[in-house]
C-alpha cells in the first residue's frame, strides 16, 4: 500500500559529505604536528566528532529521520559521558597517602 | 479462520511436544518457558543460601572457608544473573506485554527466542564451572583477586556476557514493541503501569548491561594477558574496576525493581477496584528513578579508596532516589483508600511487599550515609537490606503476580488457601530470616566469612530457621502450582475483575492474543462504580 | 514456522499492521543495538583516557610505533566504504539493484583492504614483541608501554572483529540483493547492515587520532 514517505537523499549530496570527511582527515592529520600541550585530545577529539557528526547526519539519515534516534545516538554518548566523567574525576580528586613508615 | 483463532494458544496448532516449545516464537510460550528455567534455578540458588545458612547455624565450620566463597559466590550470581535480573520483565513481562497493549507478539518473535537461548546458554556456562575449578570471588569478581584466585573466573564471567545479551535483547524488543505495536487509540498514557514499568526497565536494560559487557571482557583480558588495567602489580587500578562494574550493576538493581512496582500497581489497583491514584505522578516516578539510578552508583564504593569529594556527590545523589520511590508508596496507599480492597492471596503479597520493600528501601538511606556505611559496608546490615528489597519487594511481587496471572496463562485458578499458606510461610519466614541480620550487622558481623564470633551465635540459628521457613513456603508454591495445573479448577476468563486488555480477551489467550485487536478509548484501569 | 511473507510487493510479518510499521520497528531495534555497541566501545575508550592521563609518557612513546600513513589509509578507506554501502542504500531505493550490488561488493573490498593493512600492523608488531602486558618484549622507556599495547590491542582488536563481523553481514546482503531479494519496497536488512557499518567506521574516526596522532 503506501511506501514509507523516506527521503532520499541525492547522490551529490553523499559525494559532497564524503569530500568533506576526506579534508577533514587531512585536518586531523595536519593539527596533531603542531602540539597544544593539554588541548592536543581536545582538539583532535573536536575534529573527530565533526566527522562522525557527518556520517551520522547524512550517511546515517539522521538529519531526515525520526528524531527519536537521533535522540538514541545521543543517549549512548550522553552516559558514555557520564561514566568517564566520574572515573577521570574520581582520579584526579584522589588524595594520595605516603606511607608513615 | 475465526474457529482457530479461539484455540488456546498452549494447543495451537496442535503442537504441544517439547519440540513445539523449544522453536516457538510465540511471546507467550516463551515466557512459560523463562517460568520453568527461572524457577528452576531459584531453587538451585536457593540450595546454596540454604547450605550457607546451615554453615552459618553455629560457629563451628561444617564446610571449609574456601567451600563457604565458592557456595556464597553461586548464590549470588545464580540469584543475581540467573533469577532476579530476567525474572519479571522475561517471564510476566513476555507473557504479558504484547497483551497488555493490544499487540499480536513482540516486534522481533525471533530476537525474542535467541534471548532465552543466551540466557540458558550462559547459565550453562556458569554452572559449568562448577565442575572447571569453581569461583570463590563472590558474584562482584572484584580485582586484585578475581584475577589471582585460581578458580575459573574466565568461565564464569563469559557465561555472564552470555546472559547479559539475554538481557539486552529483551530491553531492545520490548522498547520497540512499546513505540510501534501499541493498539489503536492507546497512546503512551493510556498504557498500563506495568507497561511503564517494563519500559523504563529496558532502557535501562539497553543503556547499562553494554558496560558490564565490556567490564567482564576486559577483566578476562586481563586475567590472560596481564595487560595492567585493574591490577595495580602492573600500574592498573582494581577501584577502575568497581566504577565499571558498578556502574551497570547499580542500574542493574533498578531493572530488578522497577518491574515489580509495575505488578504491584496492578495488583493493588484490581484488589482495590478503584483506579490508581496519580497515574502520572507514578508514570514520573518510574522514570525518575531509572534516571537516578544512573548516578549513584559509588555508594557502593565508599570505602573503597574513591576520592573524597566523589563519594560525597554520590552520597547526595543516592538520597535523592527515596523521592520518587516514596511518591509511588504514597500513590500505593492513596489508591487503596476508600477502594473496594479484598484479600486475596495476590493483594496479600502487595501488603507484603509494601512493609518489606519499604524497610529495605528505608535502610537503602542509611546507608547512603557516608559514615553509617563506614560501619556496615560488608557487615550483615547490608545483606539485610539487599535482601529486605531484592526478595521481600521483587520476589514477593513476582510470586503475588504469578498468582494473579496465573490464570490468564493457563485457564486455571490457583488454590486460594494453599497460595495464602505459601504467603504467610514467606513473609514470616521472609522476616525471621533477615530481620536479625540487620542487628547483626550492627553489632558488627562482617559477610562473606563461614564462621563468626560466639555473641552472633543466637541471632545466626534464628535466620536460619527462618530460611528453612522461606524454603517450605516456596516448595508450598510449587506444589500449589503443580497441583492447579493438573487438578486445578477452570478460572473463567477474568476472576479477578482486572480491566487492563490482556483480561479482555480469553484465559489462555488464543494463539494470536485478540479475535480482533481492539481499539482503546479510555484509561487502563476504569472501575465501574 | 513462518508462511513466506511477500515482502517485496508491501506485505509485512503477522503481527505487524502494515509494512511500514515494520520497517521503522527495525529501524528503531537497530539504533538500540547501536546505542549499546556505543557503550560497549565507550568503555574501552574510557579505559584509554584513564591510562592515558595517568601515564602520558607511555602514551606518546607508544604512538610512535604506530605507523600514521596506515591509520591514515585505513581511516579513508573506512570512509569512502561508508560511502557506499550507503551509496547501495541509494540505489536499492531506486530500484537500481545492480549498481547497489555493485557498491555492496565494493564496501566488502574496503573492508577486506583494512582488515589487511591491520594484520600488516600487527604482524610487524608481534614481530617486534610489542604485545600487551606481560607479553611484552620490547626495549622500552616508560615503565607503563605494555599498558599501552594492551589497549592498542583491545580496541582494534575489538574493532577489527566487528569489521569481520561487517564482512559477514555484507555478503548475506550482497547475496539476498543479487538473488532479487530487495526493492525499493523492502531493504531493511541492508538498511540495518548499513547503520552496523556507519558505527563501525564512527569507531574508527575516534580511534585514529588517539592512538596514532595523540
Amino acid at each position: 500500500m503506501s511506501d514509507h514517505k523516506h527521503h532520499i537523499m541525492p547522490l551529490k549530496v553523499y559525494v559532497s559529505v564524503f569530500a568533506c570527511l576526506l579534508v577533514l582527515t587531512v585536518v586531523t592529520v595536519w593539527v596533531s604536528l603542531f602540539d597544544f600541550g593539554k588541548l592536543n585530545m581536545w582538539i583532535a577529539m573536536f575534529v573527530a566528532s565533526i566527522k562522525a557528526g557527518l556520517v551520522a547526519m547524512y550517511f546515517m539519515q539522521l538529519k531526515y529521520d525520526n528524531r527519536l534516534y537521533l535522540y538514541i545516538l545521543l543517549a549512548g554518548f550522553a552516559f558514555l559521558a557520564l561514566l568517564l566523567g566520574v572515573t577521570v574525576f574520581d582520579i584526579s580528586t584522589r588524595v594520595m597517602q605516603s606511607s608513615t613508615l | 479462520m475465526a474457529h482457530d483463532s479461539q484455540v488456546s494458544y498452549l494447543k495451537y496448532g496442535n503442537q504441544t511436544g517439547l519440540w513445539s516449545w523449544l522453536t516457538t516464537l510465540d511471546h507467550k510460550k516463551i515466557g512459560i518457558m523463562y517460568f520453568i528455567s527461572i524457577f528452576i534455578f531459584f531453587f538451585i540458588g536457593g540450595m546454596f543460601a540454604l547450605l550457607m545458612r546451615l554453615e552459618l547455624l553455629h560457629p563451628e565450620p561444617l564446610f571449609s572457608a574456601d567451600q563457604y566463597n565458592q557456595m556464597m559466590t553461586y548464590h549470588g550470581a545464580i540469584m543475581t544473573f540467573m533469577v532476579i535480573i530476567p525474572g519479571v520483565p522475561a517471564f510476566l513481562g513476555n507473557f504479558l506485554l504484547p497483551l497488555m497493549i493490544g499487540a499480536k507478539d513482540v516486534a522481533f518473535p525471533r530476537v525474542n527466542l535467541m534471548s532465552w537461548y543466551c540466557l540458558m546458554i550462559g547459565a550453562a556456562i556458569s554452572f559449568a564451572t562448577i565442575f572447571f575449578g569453581g569461583v570463590d570471588t563472590g558474584w562482584t569478581f572484584y580485582t586484585p583477586y578475581s584475577l589471582e584466585t585460581s578458580g575459573n573466573t574466565i568461565m564464569m564471567v563469559l557465561g555472564a556476557f552470555v546472559m547479559g545479551f539475554s538481557s539486552i535483547l529483551t530491553g531492545v524488543n520490548f522498547i520497540v514493541t512499546i513505540h510501534r505495536l501499541r493498539a489503536p487509540g492507546m497512546g503512551f498514557f493510556q498504557m498500563p503501569l506495568m507497561v511503564w514499568a517494563l519500559y523504563s526497565t529496558a532502557i535501562i536494560q539497553v543503556v547499562a548491561t553494554p558496560v558490564l559487557a565490556i567490564t567482564l571482557l576486559l577483566l578476562a583480558l586481563e586475567k590472560v594477558f596481564g595487560v595492567g588495567i585493574f591490577d595495580p602489580k602492573l600500574g592498573g587500578d582494581p577501584v577502575l574496576f568497581q566504577h565499571y562494574f558498578w556502574f551497570y550493576s547499580h542500574p542493574a538493581v533498578y531493572i530488578m525493581i522497577l518491574p515489580s512496582m509495575g505488578i504491584i500497581s496492578e495488583l493493588i489497583t484490581t484488589f482495590s477496584r478503584k483506579i490508581i491514584f496519580g497515574y502520572r505522578a507514578i508514570v514520573y516516578s518510574t522514570f525518575g528513578i531509572a534516571s537516578v539510578s544512573f548516578f549513584v552508583w559509588g555508594h557502593h564504593m565508599f570505602v573503597s579508596g574513591q576520592s573524597y569529594w566523589t563519594g560525597w556527590i554520590f552520597s547526595l545523589l543516592t538520597m535523592l532516589v527515596g523521592v520518587p520511590t516514596a511518591i509511588k508508596a504514597f500513590n500505593w496507599v492513596a489508591t487503596m483508600y476508600r477502594g473496594s480492597i479484598s484479600f486475596k492471596a495476590p493483594m496479600l503479597f502487595a501488603f507484603g511487599y509494601l512493609f518489606l520493600f519499604s524497610i529495605g528501601g528505608i535502610t537503602g538511606i542509611y546507608l547512603a550515609v557516608i559514615p553509617i556505611d563506614v560501619h556496615f559496608h560488608d557487615t550483615y546490615f547490608v545483606v539485610a537490606h539487599f535482601h529486605y528489597v531484592m526478595v521481600g519487594g521483587t520476589l514477593l511481587a513476582l510470586t503475588g503476580g504469578l498468582y494473579y496471572w496465573f490464570p490468564k496463562m493457563f485457564g486455571k485458578i490457583c488454590s486460594e488457601l494453599g497460595s495464602q499458606i505459601s504467603f504467610f510461610l514467606i513473609f514470616v519466614g521472609f522476616n525471621v530470616t533477615f530481620f536479625p541480620q540487620f542487628v547483626l550487622g550492627h553489632m558488627g558481623m562482617p559477610r562473606r566469612y563461614h564462621t563468626y564470633l560466639p555473641e552472633f551465635e543466637t541471632l545466626n540459628i534464628i535466620s536460619t530457621v527462618g530460611s528453612w521457613m522461606i524454603a517450605s513456603g516456596f516448595f508450598v508454591t510449587l506444589g500449589v502450582v503443580i497441583y492447579a495445573l493438573l487438578k486445578g479448577p477452570k478460572s473463567g476468563d477474568n476472576p479477578w475483575g482486572g480491566t487492563t486488555l490482556e483480561w479482555k480477551t480469553s484465559s489462555p489467550p488464543p494463539h494470536e492474543n485478540f479475535e480482533t485487536i481492539p481499539t482503546v478509548t479510555g484509561g487502563p484501569y476504569e472501575y465501574g462504580s | 514456522m513462518s508462511m513466506a511473507v511477500d515482502h517485496l510487493n508491501g506485505e509485512a510479518l503477522h503481527h505487524f499492521p502494515d509494512a511500514h510499521t515494520e520497517f521503522e520497528a527495525s529501524k528503531l531495534g537497530i539504533w538500540l543495538f547501536l546505542c549499546t555497541e556505543i557503550l560497549m566501545f565507550g568503555g574501552l575508550f574510557v579505559a584509554y583516557f584513564i591510562f592515558h592521563g595517568l601515564y602520558p609518557e607511555a602514551f606518546v612513546e607508544g604512538a610512535k610505533y604506530t605507523d600514521w600513513k596506515l591509520g591514515a589509509a585505513n581511516t579513508v578507506v573506512l570512509l569512502f566504504s561508508s560511502l557506499t554501502i550507503a551509496l547501495a542504500v541509494h540505489f536499492l531505493q531506486k530500484d537500481n539493484i545492480k549498481a547497489a550490488a555493485v557498491n555492496l561488493a565494493i564496501t566488502f573490498g574496503c573492508a577486506a583492504l583494512f582488515m589487511l593493512i591491520k594484520g600488516i600492523e600487527y604482524s610487524h608488531k608481534i614481530h617486534e614483541g610489542l604485545l600487551p602486558g606481560r607479553w611484552f618484549s620490547h626495549a622500552k622507556e616508560a615503565q607503563e608501554l605494555p599498558t599501552y599495547f594492551a589497549i592498542y590491542f583491545t580496541t582494534t582488536g575489538i574493532h577489527g572483529l566487528h569489521v569481520l563481523i561487517g564482512m559477514a553481514l555484507i555478503i548475506w546482503v550482497f547475496i539476498r540483493t543479487i538473488r532479487g531479494g530487495f526493492n525499493s519496497r523492502y531493504y531493511t536488512a541492508v538498511e540495518g547492515v548499513a547503520l552496523y557499518w556507519h558505527l563501525v567506521d564512527l569507531v574508527w574516526i575516534f580511534l585514529f587520532p588517539l592512538l596514532y596522532l595523540v
